[in-house]
């Protein structure tokens, strides 16, 4: 080297090497990966569910690639077992061996109580895709600020429900539902906006969850009613409908969201036609962004997807959109939460964002079991037709919400039943 | 009778130690599990009083798992109680509480023995069950009670290594105290009402008082089990006292060899890491699992505790083989053919 | 007065499918002193099963003894390889029989999925019989129909022919029965068979009933000791009138006391035991 070219080689070779430096590190060592971790039932009783609930979180990762602005996704499953104390460990397990971001899942409501604290003890992010249970972003949501709530609230779709049964002039309904939390809330945030609009229950009957014959029920549904709302889950679903309809009970059939999900209505025969019930979610939302995921869904895993698979697939969708506005960088939790609650996203379900403790405001479909052909297939099949649309449904509905909070959790007694005969 | 070598429970202690050592050095994970096969092993303990010592099977000694457990979380969230030092008091609270549960049960289920026993006690088992689902205010219905924290009192056992010493502690407190127990005539004499009840009577003891006995005793050492259970995993729920519960107690002590106590603790960690561990490998562990029950059962009969012995059998002349055959079936088998046996 | 009729109505149909489900496992005890908690799998792989057959071939009709007999298949199975090995020993067995519920309730959540599933019953049943108010169910009769046909298949069997002689003598006295020449051991095998052929029929005709899905194998185990134990074991009059008194306590309980709907069934259980182990009509 002369003289003269020291002097510019100098600093010139530093900035290039600074260049080459910066170059590669934001174009792929550095590619941050975000570990996700994944908590369904896998095996036992539920395992079905837990697959579903897995498959539309899967279904997304594969259409991105695993690729979320820019971070590689590990996704890691743990199965629960439906038992929560299972859940905690694999949550723990996630946590603090597989170091993951943030856990999402759950399938039980004592499995999504069992899991929020494990988000608060550790600061680790919980989202709750599935498990419904009210007071865990109500009353009790100050003792978990790490908990996200992207599916639903029990009695959130109860409550238009009973503002549209108003509507269609019903006056006395008798509710039959399962002997649960679960049951509790969804027929207690119907009674309660049904009666407040000038409808009255006029009998709760409470079948033990997993009843098999509905016997000592039916004879106490009474017949003068305009309407039986109903609120089953898993094999009662099934069963109920059928029952009733051999009993010789003619009345319309409304319920719940589970009562006549897709879960069980490729299974259900012509007794469920008409049945209207309400939820976030309908396989047969008439969107050109829903025909799309209902179709790649079943050429891929055989079934017409049901809310678990759905609300999967949008928590994940979620939080890629997330992590697009942090430039595919993992900001934090608490960042993480404030950026994914500022979002309202445009999912399968239509438009979803959170309120201010974290549970989804979201439209409730208002649908009803019709057989048709749907989507191009060629078989006439059971489907949820919208037939109403109620928008920007929160977990409150149209209720003051400090007003809400002074009443108790909803509960086999509350609202009391001061219209029973 | 043979006499019972104290070389197991010595053995035990060992083992005991060393995980008391190596403890802080494991992760996170296998520390919970361990933790958990810990509180398991109390309630197989307990079990195998029965089980083991008394020959009456129980189906349904999850209920006192459930008693002992409901009892923490309803006084840590309704009444504050046992967030503190007072946590020492819940213990004892829970051991009394899922005793006086097995009082009230035993005086139903003592009628009973054999298949009856295991279904009388299957059946009550499953009442409790009923009621955690039911009594929603209490019980928080299928919701469960979440615990506020675990306790602290100079020390933060929410430092999952500070509650396994804790849970240690209790485990070498509860084996002790049954060793002693199965050591002393009391013991001698649940062990001669399991291989014939009628000598026993004809003997003069009252026989009936004893196995009421062991089992409000087993009864109190499954609220312990709860007690820790309740704050191991922060939450208590229905599904904590299910079916499967109690019977995979049973495998535990049938397993690990009943009539060992040890084995209860060694047949707790087989079964807590098929469950939570191979399941996070792979995910047939459930063949895995049923394998374990049918081939512990057809090939197992003293469990894992018994293998030694089976060895040396093997090793020793055909003469001296039949006169071992002969001690070893007495002192590890759990005398089938009595099961049946009208009270 | 029509409340009270179609309870009782229910109750009894109820316990049709009860004592399908019953009287294999009253049988098995009586003659093998062996609990059985597979039982309930035997049921449930009935079922399913049946779907598969009637997938195949659309016929229900054909379902029901393809299903029956499969399922004794593999009952039989089950008894000559693994539980002749344990002799009398109610915690061996239960323990060994749980192993094989768990593998069935794998095995067939790999075989046939997790989906609640549901039999369809043949349009010729699928009605109701109107009698002025009051609808009944024409499955339910069926229920019933087909209960009293295999009850009195059963005790025609029993009590009637030299087959039946030898089973009773098993039952009375094994030792004796060998002694007499009779090989017990294939009567054993023959009963652990029926047992499961009549669960899993129960599990077929069941299966239009109350579905076919996985932890049915589970929750309709107790239901059937409850029977077994309150009849007693071993006693096929038992297992009727075990049946019947289940079916309406269980109906009556919880229409008339719905607050303990949870303990209709296992509080009476222990009652029973309690007061008389041995059942109604047992024998020990």
């Amino acid at each position: 080297m002369t003289q003269r070219g020291t002097t510019a080689s100098g600093p010139l070779c530093l900035a290039m090497l600074v260049l080459v430096w910066s170059l590669w590190a934001t174009l792929g060592f550095a590619a941050e990966e975000l570990r996700i971790g994944f908590l369904a039932p896998l095996t036992g009783q539920f395992a079905q569910v837990g697959e579903d609930m897995t498959n539309g979180f899967k279904m997304y990762l594969e259409e991105v690639g695993s690729d979320f602005a820019g971070a590689r996704v590990k996704f890691i499953v743990e199965d629960e077992q439906a038992k929560p104390p299972v859940g905690v460990n694999k949550a723990e397990k996630l946590v603090l061996q597989d170091k993951v971001h943030l856990f999402v899942g759950g399938l039980l409501a004592s499995t999504g109580y069992a899991l929020a604290p494990v988000s608060s003890r550790h600061k680790v992010l919980y989202i709750a895709s599935i498990p419904a249970s009210d007071d865990l972003t109500q009353r009790d949501k100050e003792k978990y600020p790490y908990l996200i709530r992207t599916g639903w609230s029990s009695s959130q779709p109860s409550h238009p429900m009973g503002q549209w049964a108003c509507e269609q002039g019903y006056k006395r309904i008798v509710a039959i539902g399962a002997d649960y939390a679960f049951g509790y809330e969804v027929i207690g945030g119907f009674q309660k906006a049904f009666e407040d609009c000038g409808g009255r229950i006029v009998r709760k009957l409470w079948p033990p969850i997993g009843t098999k014959d509905f016997g000592p029920y039916l004879p106490q549904i009474k017949t003068d009613v305009d309407a039986v709302f109903t609120l089953m889950v898993g094999p009662m679903t099934l069963q109920f409908p059928k029952q009733y309809k051999a009993a010789g009970l003619t009345m319309p059939l409304i319920g719940g969201g589970t009562s006549a999900d897709e879960f069980a209505l490729p299974f259900m025969g012509d007794e469920a036609i008409g049945y209207v019930t309400p939820l976030q979610y309908s396989a047969a939302l008439d969107t050109p962004k829903n025909a799309a995921f209902v179709k790649k869904y079943r050429e891929q895993f055989g079934k017409v997807p049901s809310y678990y698979s759905e609300s999967n697939y949008t928590t994940a969708q979620w939080i890629h959109e997330t992590m697009k506005k942090t430039g595919g960088k993992w900001p934090g939790a608490e960042e993480f939460s404030k950026v994914f609650a500022s979002i309202t996203l445009d999912t399968i379900r239509g438009p979803v964002r959170l309120d201010e403790q974290l549970n989804p405001v979201q439209n409730i479909y208002i649908r009803k079991v019709e057989k048709k052909q749907l989507f191009g297939y060629p078989n006439d099949e059971l489907w949820n037709t919208v037939i109403k649309t109620y928008e920007h449904v929160g977990q409150y509905w149209t209720y003051n919400k400090a007003e809400f909070l002074k009443q108790p959790v909803y509960s086999r007694d509350f609202p009391p039943c001061k219209h029973c005969e | 009778m043979a006499a019972r070598s104290h070389r197991p429970i010595l053995v035990a202690l060992g083992v005991l130690v060393v995980l008391a050592i190596l403890a802080p050095y494991s992760g996170p994970f296998l520390l919970r599990l361990l933790m958990k096969a810990l509180v398991f092993g109390i309630l197989a303990m307990s079990l195998d009083l029965l089980l083991g010592y008394t020959g009456l099977p129980s189906l349904g000694q999850a209920a006192y798992l459930g008693m002992g457990a409901y009892l923490t979380a309803i006084l840590a969230t309704r009444y504050q109680i046992g967030l503190g030092g007072d946590f020492w008091l819940v213990l004892v609270l829970g051991i009394v509480c899922a005793a006086l549960t097995a009082a009230l049960f035993g005086l139903f289920a003592m009628r009973a023995t054999g298949v009856y026993f295991l279904m009388i006690t299957l059946a009550l088992g499953m009442c409790v069950w009923g009621l955690a689902y039911r009594w929603n205010a209490l019980t928080g219905g299928d919701n469960g009670i979440n615990l506020p924290g675990r306790p602290r009192f100079g020390l933060d056992l929410g430092h999952d290594l500070a509650f396994f010493y804790v849970i240690w502690g209790c485990f070498v407190a509860s084996l002790g105290a049954l060793a002693v127990l199965v050591h002393a005539p009391f013991g001698r004499s649940l062990l001669g009402i399991r291989e014939s009840e009628l000598r026993m009577r004809i003997l003069g003891y009252h026989t009936w008082l004893h196995k009421y006995l062991a089992f409000v005793i087993a009864g109190g050492f499954g609220g312990l089990a709860g007690v820790l259970w309740a704050h191991l995993h922060g939450l208590v729920s229905p599904e904590d006292i299910v079916l499967t519960t109690s019977v995979d107690a049973l495998l535990m002590v049938v397993l690990g060899g009943p009539g060992t106590l040890v084995g209860g603790g060694l047949g707790a960690a087989v079964v807590v890491f098929l469950r939570e561990y191979l399941s996070t490998k792979v995910m047939w562990w459930q063949y895995v699992l049923g394998g374990v029950y049918i081939l512990t059962i057809l090939y197992l009969p003293g469990g894992l505790m018994g293998i030694p012995a089976r060895l040396r059998q093997r090793r020793l002349q055909p003469g001296q083989r039949q006169e071992a055959l002969a001690v070893a079936s007495a002192s590890i088998e759990t005398q089938p053919e009595r099961m049946g046996e009208a009270p | 007065m029509h409340f009270w009729i179609i309870q009782v109505f229910n109750g009894i149909s109820y316990g049709a499918l009860l004592f399908l489900l019953a009287s294999g496992l009253s049988l098995i005890f009586g003659v093998m002193r062996i609990v059985n908690l597979a039982h309930g799998s035997y049921f449930l792989l009935g079922g399913y099963v049946a779907l598969t057959v009637i997938w195949t071939t659309g016929s229900w009709l054909l379902a029901l003894p393809i299903s029956a007999l499969a399922v004794a298949i593999v009952g039989f199975v089950m008894e000559r390889l693994f539980l002749r090995q344990l002799g009398v020993d109610p915690l061996r067995q239960v323990l060994l029989t749980v192993g094989f519920a768990l593998l069935f309730q794998q095995a067939a959540l790999d075989i046939w999925g997790g989906d609640s599933m549901d039999i369809k019953a043949p349009a010729v049943l699928d009605w109701s019989v109107q009698i002025g108010k009051l609808f009944l169910p024409v499955y339910r009769l069926f229920m019933i129909v087909v209960a009293g046909a295999v009850g009195l298949a059963l005790w025609v069997v029993i009590e009637r022919t030299r087959v039946g002689a030898k089973v009773r003598a098993t039952v009375d006295d094994a030792e004796m029965a060998r002694g007499v020449g009779i090989d017990t051991a294939r009567v054993s095998m023959s009963i652990f068979a029926l047992g499961a052929f009549l669960a899993a029929l129960g599990g077929v005709i069941g299966g239009a009933f109350v579905g076919v899905y996985p932890g049915l194998d589970f929750e309709i185990l107790p239901l059937s000791f409850a029977v077994v134990i309150i009849g007693g074991l071993g006693s096929l009059r038992g297992a009727v009138v075990g049946s019947l008194i289940v079916g309406l306590m269980d109906n009556f309980g919880k229409a008339l006391f719905p607050e303990v709907a949870y303990f209709t069934l296992y509080a009476p259980m222990a009652m029973i035991l309690a007061v008389r182990p041995t059942g109604l009509f047992g024998r020990e």
